[in-house]
């Protein structure tokens, strides 16, 4: 339980020093904040999508490096998603996406009721300008996790209300 | 005994190869650059079929005279090649997974040290004395440091002995003449701590290599 606190503070530290050192407050520097917390974000997600052996998943502690996998199941990009909202996000948010919806082109909607880095801010629609930063680095972590299982994609987040987030993977075709 | 281990990335070019230094290295590079197809092929056959299950494990590769190559993926579809003697009948499937396992195990580790960018080299060096205090695992380090490689891989033969606080340990290499460090515990021991893991990374994976190349079966 305490591994899991642990995250989001350091997660709430490591947005609040980024936008502290803001030498250029224009949204020329808010773009790169984002997109360092979202680099941040990229790397550990190519280090959580190596998996390792099913059989040490039980005996590690929740928030260990590894998530279980058995076999080579991924026939297709929606095992690989499927994968994400379930293993993924239970191995780091401690519970699982609660809808994934696709127009079966490449896009697809990943939606949290109640994201666990936005659910001890509010719930309703304070703080909605503030939101989009603290999804920043969860952006990259899927597209991290993504880039590892061999997908390039584009991941974006939308909040309608805390803490409600969407996370929209776009798939690109090379 | 494994003779020669390499890891091969995605876009097929080696990320690590060793092989036993005896023998002429130029040998097992270019069978393990030629089993790449044989993998190759076992990925794309595997996948046209309506097998829910692909295995990591693809067994074995082709066989020679010598030597027999068996192979592996992971989902990131970076390959481990093993290259393993013949004469060697003792060495079972098992052996080869559990080898294969403990092979993936040490990757993941590689690819979660902050220091090692993907798609890199992994390198195993001796850690160069820095004035970085890492507390008690300077001591721990510089212990390490000397690369006792020369010795396992001559297959030095393990004798089980009490380790220095007199708990049984694995299998110590013997000491050998004129060495002038301490017998040291042989390398899983070393992975088994969970911070020095994190640490020593790549270091951790070249002993982890050596270790499966001196299997004593």
């Amino acid at each position: 339980m305490a591994d899991a606190a642990l995250f989001e503070f350091l997660h709430t530290e490591m947005v609040a020093e980024l936008w502290a050192h803001h030498s250029d407050p224009g949204p020329g520097g808010q773009k790169m904040s984002l997109s360092v917390l979202e680099g941040m974000g990229f790397r550990v997600g190519q280090a959580l999508g190596e998996s390792p052996t099913a059989s040490a998943w039980p005996k590690r502690l929740p928030l260990s490096p590894r998530l279980p996998q058995e076999t080579l199941a991924f026939r297709e990009e929606l095992d690989v998603l499927k994968f994400l909202c379930k293993d993924l996000w239970v191995a780091v948010f401690q519970k699982q996406m609660d809808s994934l919806r696709t127009n079966h082109q490449g896009t697809y909607v990943l939606q949290d009721n109640s994201f666990p880095l936005l659910i001890r801010m509010a719930s309703g629609l304070q703080y909605l300008e503030e939101a989009p930063k603290f999804l920043a680095f969860t952006c990259g972590l899927l597209r991290g996790t993504l880039s590892t299982l061999g997908i390039k994609s584009l991941v974006t987040a939308s909040v309608a209300s805390l803490p409600t987030c969407k996370f929209q993977v776009v798939i690109q075709k090379t | 005994m494994a003779v020669c281990v390499a890891v091969i990335a995605k876009e097929n070019y080696p990320l690590y190869i060793r092989s036993i230094p005896t023998e002429n290295e130029l040998k097992f590079h270019y069978m393990v650059h030629t089993s790449l197809d044989v993998v190759d092929e076992k990925i794309s056959a595997m996948g046209k079929a309506l097998v829910d299950q692909r295995e990591l494990y693809l067994g074995l590769l082709y066989p020679t005279e010598d030597y027999k190559v068996y192979g592996y993926v992971t989902n990131s579809k970076v390959k481990f090649v093993m290259v393993v003697d013949s004469s060697n009948t003792a060495l079972r499937d098992n052996e080869i997974r559990s080898m294969f396992r403990k092979l993936h195990n040490s990757y993941t580790d590689v690819m979660c040290n902050p220091f090692y960018n993907p798609g890199d080299r992994i390198q195993s060096s001796p850690p160069i004395d820095t004035d970085v205090t890492l507390g008690h695992h300077q001591d721990f380090i510089k212990k390490h440091s000397r690369a006792h490689i020369p010795h396992l891989l001559l297959g030095v033969p393990c004798i089980p002995r009490r380790g220095p606080r007199g708990a049984p340990c694995s299998q110590q290499p013997r000491r050998l003449r004129g060495d002038p460090s301490q017998a040291l515990p042989m390398a899983p021991s070393l992975s088994h701590d969970a911070v020095s893991r994190f640490i020593l990374g790549p270091r951790a994976f070249d002993s982890m290599v050596t270790s499966m190349m001196v299997q004593v079966c």
